[in-house]
Formats: C-alpha cells, sequence, structure tokens
C-alpha cells in the first residue's frame, strides 16, 4: 500500500532534517529535495499507474466504523500531485532566497510538515484525522509565514493565527454537530448516516463547514487575513500558501465534502456560485488598486479561488473539468508569479511596482516567464488559463447561469488589465534599471523556467485523449456524488 | 415541553454559546493582543466543553469493563470517544496559542507595545523612515 508514505516520507524527512544538518543547509536542501521528488513520483504512479481505482488503508487493521482509514481515490491522487509538483519547484527556488534571509535547517523542516500536514489532508478518509492534519498544516505555515523576521511579518502572521484558530473551532463545532447525528467520524460513514437524517441538521454541518473552510479558502467574505499573510512569507512560501495550501485545505475539503459525503445539496451549491461571482470581482478589482507586487498577487488568488468555487456550484459535469482543471492550473501560474516576485525582490530589493523599471535586458528570465504566467492567469491562448476559464464559462452558459458566465467573463479582462500593469511597471515599461543588488541564481531560473513550460504543457489537458486518462477520472469520483461512500465502504 | 423547561434543560448548551460570544468579543472588539489571544482561547474552550457535553450519558459509568455491570449493554457506560478527541483538540490549541504568544513576545521586544492602533502606527512611522533612508542612500 502506497497511501501511507505520503504522510510518513515528508513527516520522516522533517525530523531526521534537524539531526543531519546542524550548521550547514546542505544536507538539508538535498534530504528535502530528494523526499520531494520520490513524493512526485509515488503521486505520478498513484495518478496514472492506479487511476480509477480506490485505495482503502485501515490503521491497524480496524474496519470503518470503529477505526481510522486512508482513502486515495483519483481526486486525492490529482491532488498530491499538484501538491508534490509545487512544493519540488517551490525547494529549487528557496536554497538562495532563504540564505538571503539568513536561513537555516529549520526552514526546510517547517517546510516538510507543511506538505505532510497538506498531503494528510487529502489522503484522509476520517473527519477527526482531516483536522488534526489541518491543523498541522497550519502550524508549520504560520511560522512560514514569519521567518523573514520583520515586525510586519510577525503582525501578519498573528492575524492569521487567530484567524485560523478561528476557522479551527468552527469546524471543530461542525464535527461535534456530525459526531452526535451519526456516531462515526469517517466520512463514509458520515455520508451513509446523514442520509437518513433530518434536512435541518444538515443545512447545521454543512453551514459550519462552509463557514469553517470557507475561512480556509479565503472566498470573498473571509479573505481578509489572506492578502497580508501571503504577501508578508517568502516568495517560495507564497507560492505554497496561494497555490496549493488554500487549494488542499480549502477547496479540496469543500468539494469532497458538499459533493461526496453531502451529495451536493442544491442550496448550498447556490450560496458558492454567489461566492464566487463575488470573489471574482471584488478580489481583482482590489488588485488593480495594489503597488506592492505580492500584495497584487495575493488578491489575485482571491479572484482565482472564485472560479474555481463558481465552477463547483454549478453541479454539471463540465463545471466540475472546468474546477479541477482551474486549480491545476491556478497551482503553476500563481506560484510561478510569486517566483517572480522573488526574484525581483532578490534583484531590485523591492516589492514596490513603482520602484521598478525595465529589466528585460537584465533578468530575461524572470521577465520572459513572468510575461508567460501573466497572460496564463489573464486567460490569453494558448496558455493553461484560457482553456480551463473557458471550461468555465462554457458550463456556465450551458448550466443556464449566463449572468454567472458573464461575471467570469469581466473578471478576466479585469485580470489581464491588473498584469498590464504589472507588466508596465514592474518590468518592462519605464526607465531601464542600470544595476541589480542581488543575483538571480541558477536554482530560481530553474524553477521558473519549470514551471513557465508547465504552463504550456497543462494546456494539453484539454486535448480529449489526455482528458480521458488525466482530469476525467478525478471528475468521475466527485461526481459519484454519495455513491462514492459506498464504495469505500465495501472496500 | 414549556419555554423554561427547553431553556433550563439545555443549560449546558446556553452556556457553550455564552462563552462563545464572550471569545469572539474579545477577538474582535478589544485592541490588545494579549485580549484578542485570551478571546481565541475562550473560544477553543467553549468548542471543547460542547463536544464534550455530547458525551454526558446520566446513571453510566467510567469505560472501563466492570463485572457488576457486565459488558453487554453498552449503553451503561460513558462513550470515550469524545473525551480522546478533544484531548487533540486541546493540544492542538495548546500548539496555536503557543505560536501566537511567541509572536506577540517577538513583536513586543521589537516595538514595546501590543496596543493595536499604536502598534500600526509605528509600525508605519518605521516604513515611512527605512524608505526616506533609501532614498538617502
Amino acid at each position: 500500500m502506497i497511501t501511507p508514505y505520503f504522510v510518513i516520507i515528508p513527516l520522516a524527512a522533517a525530523f531526521l532534517i534537524p539531526l543531519v544538518s546542524k550548521r550547514k543547509t546542505g544536507p538539508a536542501v538535498l534530504l528535502s529535495l530528494a523526499s520531494t521528488f520520490a513524493l512526485v513520483v509515488l503521486s505520478g504512479y498513484a495518478f496514472f499507474g492506479r487511476s480509477g481505482e480506490t485505495l482503502v488503508y485501515r490503521m491497524s487493521g480496524w474496519k470503518l466504523p470503529v477505526g481510522i482509514n486512508l482513502v486515495q481515490d483519483a481526486f486525492s491522487s490529482f491532488m498530491l500531485v499538484m501538491v508534490s509538483l509545487i512544493a519540488l519547484t517551490s525547494l529549487v527556488f528557496s536554497p538562495r532566497y532563504i540564505d538571503r534571509l539568513g536561513g537555516d535547517a529549520k526552514y526546510y523542516s517547517l517546510f516538510m510538515v507543511l506538505v505532510a500536514g497538506m498531503n494528510g489532508v487529502v489522503v484522509t478518509g476520517d473527519l477527526f484525522n482531516l483536522f488534526v492534519f489541518m491543523e498541522i498544516a497550519i502550524l508549520a505555515a504560520l511560522a512560514l509565514v514569519a521567518y523573514g523576521g520583520r515586525a510586519h511579518e510577525f503582525e501578519a502572521a498573528f492575524k492569521y493565527a487567530v484567524m485560523a484558530s478561528v476557522s479551527a473551532s468552527l469546524i471543530l463545532i461542525g464535527i461535534a454537530v456530525a459526531y452526535s447525528a451519526t456516531s462515526s467520524l469517517g466520512l463514509a460513514t458520515i455520508s451513509r448516516g446523514l442520509e437518513r437524517q433530518s434536512p435541518i441538521l444538515v443545512l447545521w454541518v454543512g453551514g459550519l463547514f462552509m463557514a469553517g473552510f470557507g475561512l480556509k479558502t479565503a472566498a470573498m467574505p473571509f479573505h481578509a487575513w489572506l492578502p497580508d499573510a501571503h504577501s508578508s512569507a517568502p516568495a517560495p512560501i507564497s507560492a505554497m500558501l496561494s497555490g496549493v495550501l488554500i487549494k488542499a485545505l480549502g477547496v479540496y475539503v469543500l468539494i469532497r465534502f458538499f459533493y461526496n459525503v453531502l451529495g451536493a445539496p442544491p442550496l448550498f451549491l447556490q450560496i458558492f456560485l454567489v461566492l464566487g461571482a463575488v470573489s471574482i470581482i471584488l478580489g481583482v478589482l482590489l488588485a488593480i488598486g495594489q503597488w506592492d507586487i505580492k500584495r497584487l498577487l495575493a488578491y489575485h488568488s482571491i479572484s482565482q479561488i472564485g472560479y474555481i468555487l463558481l465552477a463547483m456550484g454549478l453541479d454539471t459535469t463540465l463545471g466540475m473539468i472546468g474546477a479541477v482543471y482551474h486549480m491545476l492550473n491556478h497551482a503553476v501560474f500563481k506560484s510561478l508569479l510569486f517566483y517572480n516576485a522573488g526574484a525581483l525582490e532578490t534583484a531590485l530589493g523591492t516589492r514596490d511596482l513603482r520602484e521598478m523599471g525595465n529589466v528585460s535586458k537584465l533578468l530575461p528570465v524572470t521577465s520572459g516567464t513572468s510575461l508567460i504566467a501573466s497572460l496564463s492567469i489573464s486567460g490569453v491562448p494558448p496558455f493553461n488559463g484560457f482553456f480551463s476559464k473557458l471550461v468555465i464559462i462554457i458550463a456556465a452558459v450551458q448550466a443556464g447561469q449566463p449572468l454567472f458566465a458573464f461575471v467570469a467573463v469581466v473578471g478576466s479582462l479585469l485580470t489581464l488589465a491588473s498584469f498590464l500593469k504589472v507588466q508596465k511597471f514592474g518590468l518592462r515599461g519605464g526607465r531601464p534599471v542600470e544595476r541589480l543588488i542581488g543575483e538571480v541564481d541558477g536554482g530560481m531560473k530553474t524553477a521558473m523556467i519549470l514551471l513557465a513550460a508547465l504552463c504550456l504543457v497543462t494546456s494539453l489537458l484539454i486535448v480529449p485523449g489526455i482528458r480521458e486518462t488525466t482530469i476525467d477520472p478525478v471528475v468521475k469520483v466527485i461526481m459519484e456524488k454519495t455513491g462514492h461512500a459506498q464504495i469505500v465502504l465495501e472496500k | 415541553m414549556s419555554g423554561l423547561e427547553f431553556f433550563v434543560g439545555h443549560y449546558a448548551y446556553w452556556f457553550v454559546v455564552a462563552l462563545l460570544v464572550l471569545g469572539l468579543y474579545g477577538m474582535i472588539v478589544k485592541r490588545n493582543f494579549v485580549k484578542k489571544l485570551i478571546g481565541m482561547t475562550i473560544f477553543q474552550v467553549a468548542v471543547i466543553i460542547f463536544f464534550i457535553s455530547s458525551a454526558v450519558k446520566k446513571g453510566a459509568t467510567i469505560p472501563i469493563a466492570d463485572k457488576a455491570v457486565g459488558t453487554a449493554e453498552s449503553g451503561l457506560y460513558v462513550n470515550p470517544l469524545q473525551h480522546t478527541l478533544m484531548l487533540t483538540a486541546i493540544v492542538v490549541g495548546v500548539a496555536t496559542a503557543g505560536v501566537g504568544y511567541a509572536l506577540l513576545v517577538t513583536i513586543f521586544r521589537r516595538f514595546r507595545t501590543l496596543n493595536e492602533p499604536e502598534l500600526m502606527e509605528r509600525m508605519r512611522r518605521e516604513r515611512e523612515a527605512a524608505e526616506k533612508q533609501g532614498n538617502d542612500a
């Protein structure tokens, strides 16, 4: 069984790193790179080799109503591939950047704990286990947000800590209600149990989870913590937070819970539609006004998460294809954009767009990849963002929601406008920059080129033949709705 | 059931609701970061009490097999699961509070204040000073 290793490998690495490297960061970098690479290989094998299968691992051999189980299906494997890929590029990007912040081995240790927490959330089939993994990931994220050691970073981390603990408490109340009603904590058994309960109870559980995981997702009314936390973190960590953390802890759990456990109740899906639409528009409007490049990107995360929520609220197969596809694409291009911001910060010593200038001569890789990423996020063909947004817009029209399709189009245009601003002030326009204060090293360049290539490669997923082996099994798992519980219980 | 009976019969829930409101009030209204963190802890504790209160059973004994009670009727034992879950939740809560206090200690060492408006003002002034210095250089 490969499922438990997705948690064991990063957790073991996290504890080994402080042992093997006291002063030097070399062994820590190597160990963390090796374990993340192993995760990429394993998750790739799980996704492509065992696609369509549902693997259930019972801890200590106890069956479901009593024991805790890990469930790995196509959707989990898809998330694992995404998390490990972004984690790998983030680690490739890190060494030089973290050295500049006075880095030590603790960074890599915390990083691996973060990965372990996210992987745990994605593979677990037990509600309380999910809560614990979520807290592990959040605690590591808190420490990493404050890693730079400047005062406003501590302040942002504190705000994040308070918000995270409120959301964790709401989720815990939800778990208490669900447990009282069904006397079990397994997602599959809760799903069976809630079918027999009154709709008001489902409303309670759903509402509490929506608020709790909505806070983690940072959809519009719950977004206040995100711009501070994501822009204060070191660039590779911002990429992890915006790229995968809000999806593994937020969107993944929302989709899993509302589709596979509650069976897509229409009322909640309506709320997701509205939340998504509001996030798309307000997120991008707030982003346009920003001059700090990382804050601008953080507001864009809210807007792009809006697309995913809108697509998952449509309750159609095509909509779900759009949601899953956009999740992957957003992870790729948003991480790339944060790496660009990190490289610019290293080279120019500022994050303010007004103080930047034309760097296309001095930093060809950074400016080239940032152009690709900007075009991707704005939805310009042939990059990946265009295709996933197109799928979402078509799905919205087909589902009889032309208003929401219109919102998605407007959001995309506004995104383009705000990234024109980034390109004009930050990278291409203005007076040319004469000298750089820091060097963008090989690791950073490799990470950026890798993700820029992925921006093009992932747009191939729209080709029907490739889609059938990649996105379709994922969507099939989600659209089975509560039928998924049956499959898990029979295993 | 009359209104009064309903009210008295659910006293544990009203207590939890009162604690939740108190915790939220502390987090939102108070301007001092330590008070915010205390509000957060009260909020967490309220949730833990709510979870534990669902395990209460009248006339049941501790969940250790007892010959006098027998094992045929599981209803005679208290469900231990909620308590074990809450042990984990308490540990998690302590960890969050610990990180929170560690952050506050560092902020206090740097700025000598934990009052939110004052801290914002000092951070703004410091940023301006840093920008001015950058321009001079």
